[in-house]
């Protein structure tokens, strides 16, 4: 908090913007975008519709944080703790998914190089 | 007359600046405040001693000594839930964290007194959840809570446990706020953040993990009580719950937790470690910034409590690299204790005994959690008592010696007393030999196979269960007479002049007791931390 | 022109009225509870942050049954509450403007008012009208869950999406009615004429929550109501 006076038409402007975006992520939604097809282990199949929905929202939600709550005008502190806690929180998903996703893949016993085949592809669509 | 020292009982201090039960109950005074929960997490660390004594009385016999099984599966639980959240968390920071912070960074209080007195209130209230859910009856979950027992199966008072916890962690909250606000904010002219006591970079750090983690744990416990409650949850098995998740959102908290406990231990040791060597600290950069590895490293590692759940072995892979790499702040720490020592001016008073024991317990709790940080060993020793003795290594050989050689240092500051030498230092042998008898043993018991939260055992553990007893009741023995004597040195002790370990520090520049706005004139500072006299090595 | 009596400033001397004496002076006070607030806002990402994240994974794992969950929220609701929410964080924001543009009270007030309202017509349309709804559809888990013949397979994980739904906007409904208590309190501060150029700090603080609060929705909405193959269905709502 600078202190610094956001003029009444920047906030209108946002606002318009705003609601814009939530009608637009509204009506996106009964749009079938269909999927995007990688090949490459946990992201192999990713709806369109589900990156535009958050998309949207990121943008919205930026829109929010940098101008109603003044993190544009804001010291380098306020953007920082900012980040930090949305990188804790994909930490905190990002971890919890890497063991919910990938526990179909345990190897039976037997050694190592059974689990060649599981981890092959994956090896494969990074190169 | 100039010159002449006032008597500190005609001396306006913090304590005698205003009398009465309200004076203290609405008090907004961070000293006060730190005193209400000095009795407060007192209490409660006695009440988590009584049940840990009933544990190791029963365990005296293969078949059990004392209690029917399912009381045994109680008293473990309410010993870990009392001890790990309402003493361990609190007891450093909110205790002489609240009291040091601003006289440390010269300033007269934290920057939101009012949150700090509601932070007690709260602790308060949710130690009241929990000590009733003691009394109906008590809760048999483990202080893991895991579900579906706690959600489901258990009869037990799960949900005013859960409650209590849960309310409590609030109080961290505003704590760890109110610290990162006031170091950030409220530091004395001079004060740069590379000449700050290294206590001050410890909270710093240790409250970074109170506002990140706790309410992820807060939102856990929140979501048991609510299945409890409706019968039905996101953790219920039936509707595609998965009890595993449970288990990781328990310990995304509860892994940094436990560096809640040993971040502020590790802060008051660089204090007394300097002081009773009248050394600077070696490598200041170094452990200051171990602190923050700490803090945001620990994080990264919780899954190392999962590795036999079930959990992805990938995942584990993972959990098991990161864990390795968490050991490696700490032991720059110890190195740079260590190498403070050396060639030092050193002095045995009871905080530096304390001090010692703590270097060489922590080092072997910790070095022990490299056998539990690998998956293959972890395999054969999860679930066992040697997970319970290294756990019990860092917690009591490490936290609760520096919390005590923290209490000792500062107790003629926060009451303006001094203690019996000779009964201390007496108190702190006793404690370290009752520590080491009743838990080296139990390395030695998880090794050879036995289980633990079992209120049965095969007939050939019973030698070093007896062990483990008989140096519980000299470790209960050890933690009593401090608590005597402490007592006593607030009417009849020695009054303590300003700085009578002649340590650096801007707390030691203020009257002891210290009058309630702390410094008169807020102080510029000019010099780096921990300047003492002898040279021993230059400012890395 | 600042509306506060000149006798006020006269008695506090050199500092302010609300001047709290453990910080220096007003510009390391108005830092502090700046800070303080988004400290705070940080454990809120971290509380409401446990709920998405377990969302997040139940949905990647069973997202058949979350699907069919999703299509059966009105969405016509939930975009007009997302709207809601969107005007009220512009009034709060109006509000902090007001006081610091050195406006009358009058107008203070007046947008403190205009986003309890708001904050009030989107619980009101939750509560009144989704929520009911959900009750007499059967659609509230431990309240009568009807699991439908249509879901088939999936059947048995939608009452978790439901779970899900209630928990997270009730959740937020919460923080909502905990803002309105503030809100309130705000108004009888603005009213009493505390608020000017000088000294609008409450109002910045309590913004900045009101508007993480908005940000939640703003996630909330898509994750729930949108994501859930829309297109798919014939006569969807």
């Amino acid at each position: 908090m600078s202190g610094h006076v956001v003029p009444v038409k920047t906030y209108l402007g946002i606002f318009v913007a705003l609601l814009a975006l939530t009608a637009l992520t509204t009506g996106v939604a009964f749009v079938d975008f269909g999927e995007l097809h990688t090949g490459i282990g946990l992201v192999d199949v990713i709806p369109l519709n589900t990156v535009v929905a958050l998309t949207i929202a990121l943008v919205k939600m930026l829109l929010v944080i940098l101008f109603f709550m003044h993190v544009k005008y804001s010291s380098g502190l306020t953007k920082i703790v900012v980040m930090t806690g949305f990188l804790f929180l994909a930490i905190l998903v990002s971890f919890t998914l890497a063991d919910e996703l990938t526990r179909g893949w345990s190897p039976e016993a037997g050694g190592w190089n059974t689990a060649l085949p599981a981890i092959l592809p994956l090896i494969r669509g990074l190169c | 007359m100039p010159g002449q020292e006032i008597p500190a009982e005609s001396r306006v201090n913090y304590l005698n600046a205003s009398y009465g039960v309200k004076s203290w109950l609405l008090t907004t005074d961070h000293k006060r405040i730190a005193l209400l929960y000095l009795g407060s997490i007192t209490l409660m660390f006695f009440v988590g001693g009584f049940f840990a004594v009933m544990m190791r009385l029963h365990l005296i016999e293969p078949q059990g000594a004392l209690v029917a099984p399912e009381t045994y599966n109680k008293l473990f639980t309410m010993h870990g839930v009392i001890m790990v959240f309402f003493f361990l968390v609190p007891s450093i920071p909110a205790t002489l964290g609240n009291f040091l912070v601003p006289m440390m960074i010269g300033a007269r209080d934290l920057a939101f007194p009012r949150l700090n007195l509601l932070s007690w209130y709260i602790y308060i209230i949710g130690a009241a959840f929990t000590l009733y859910a003691v009394i109906s009856g008590g809760v048999d979950t483990g202080w893991t809570f895991y579900t579906p027992y706690s959600s489901t199966f258990s009869h037990t008072s799960v949900i005013p446990t859960a409650l209590g916890v849960f309310i409590t962690g609030f109080s961290s909250i505003l704590t760890g706020l109110n610290f990162v606000v006031t170091i950030h904010k409220m530091r004395a002219p001079g004060l740069t953040w590379f000449r700050l006591p290294l206590f001050i970079w410890a909270m710093y750090a240790t409250s970074i993990i109170f506002i990140l983690g706790t309410p992820v744990i807060a939102i856990t416990l929140f979501l048991l009580g609510l299945e409890r409650l409706l019968h039905i949850g996101i953790f219920d098995p039936a509707i595609g719950g998965d009890p595993i998740l449970f288990q990781h959102m328990f310990w995304f908290y509860s892994h940094p937790a436990v560096y809640i406990m040993i971040l502020p231990g590790m802060g008051v040791m660089s204090e007394l470690i300097t002081c009773f060597s009248r050394k600077r600290i070696f490598g200041y950069t170094f452990v200051a910034f171990s602190s923050l590895a700490i803090a945001i490293i620990s994080f990264l590692v919780w899954g190392h409590h999962m590795f036999v759940t079930g959990q992805s072995i990938y995942a584990g892979l993972i959990f098991s690299v990161l864990s390795f790499l968490v050991a490696i702040p700490s032991a720059v720490k110890v190195f740079n204790w260590t190498a403070t020592l050396y060639k030092g001016s050193i002095s045995y008073d009871a905080p530096m005994l304390y001090a010692l024991g703590f270097i060489g317990l922590f080092t072997m709790g910790g070095l022990t959690g490299l056998f539990l940080a690998s998956l293959a060993t972890d395999v054969h020793l999860s679930g066992t008592y040697f997970i319970v003795a290294h756990f019990h290594y860092i917690m009591v050989g490490g936290a609760v010696m520096a919390y005590l050689g923290g209490i000792h240092f500062w107790w003629p500051k926060i009451t303006g007393r001094m203690y019996p030498d000779g009964w201390a230092r007496f108190a702190a042998l006793v404690i370290f030999v009752g520590f080491n008898l009743t838990f080296f043993p139990q390395f030695v018991l998880g090794y050879l196979g036995m289980p633990r939260r079992y209120a049965v055992y095969p007939g050939e553990f019973q030698v070093l269960n007896v062990m483990s007893s008989a140096g519980a009741s000299i470790l209960g023995i050890g933690y009593l007479i401090p608590l005597i004597y402490l007592l006593w040195s607030i009417r009849y002790g020695p009054i303590a002049g300003p700085n009578p370990w002649g340590a650096k520090g801007l707390e030691w520049e203020t009257p002891s007791p210290p009058p309630t706005e702390n410094f008169e004139e807020i102080p510029v500072v000019t010099q780096d931390a921990y300047d003492y006299a002898n040279v021993g090595g230059s400012r890395v | 022109m600042s509306e506060v009596p000149v006798s006020e400033m006269a008695m506090h001397g050199a500092h302010p009225p609300g001047f709290k004496h453990q910080f220096e002076d007003m510009e390391q006070q108005r830092e502090a509870g700046s800070l303080g607030m988004w400290v705070f806002l940080v454990t809120e990402i971290m509380f409401f942050g446990g709920l998405f994240a377990t969302y997040i994974i139940y949905r990647t794992l069973y997202l058949t049954a979350f699907e069919e969950g999703s299509r059966l929220l009105n969405v016509k609701f939930g975009a007009a509450n997302t709207a809601v929410l969107i005007g009220s964080s512009l009034t709060m924001a109006l509000a902090i403007h007001a006081a610091q543009a050195g406006k009358k009270k009058s107008e203070q007030v007046m947008y403190l008012v205009l986003t309890m309202i708001l904050g009030a017509l989107f619980l009101f349309l939750k509560f009144n009208y989704e929520w009911r709804a959900d009750y007499h559809e059967h659609l509230i888990p431990g309240f009568g869950f009807i699991i439908r013949p249509e879901w088939g397979a999936a059947g048995t994980h939608v009452p978790l999406y439901f779970c899900f739904y209630f928990f997270m906007t009730g959740l937020h409904a919460m923080h909502m009615i905990i803002g309105f208590g503030i809100l309130g309190t705000l108004t009888v501060m603005a009213q009493r004429n505390r608020f000017n150029s000088e000294y609008y700090a409450p109002l910045e603080v309590s913004g900045l929550y009101w508007h993480f609060v908005d940000i939640v929705w703003i996630f909330l909405f898509p994750l729930l109501y949108l994501i859930g193959g829309r297109f798919a269905l014939p006569g969807v709502h």
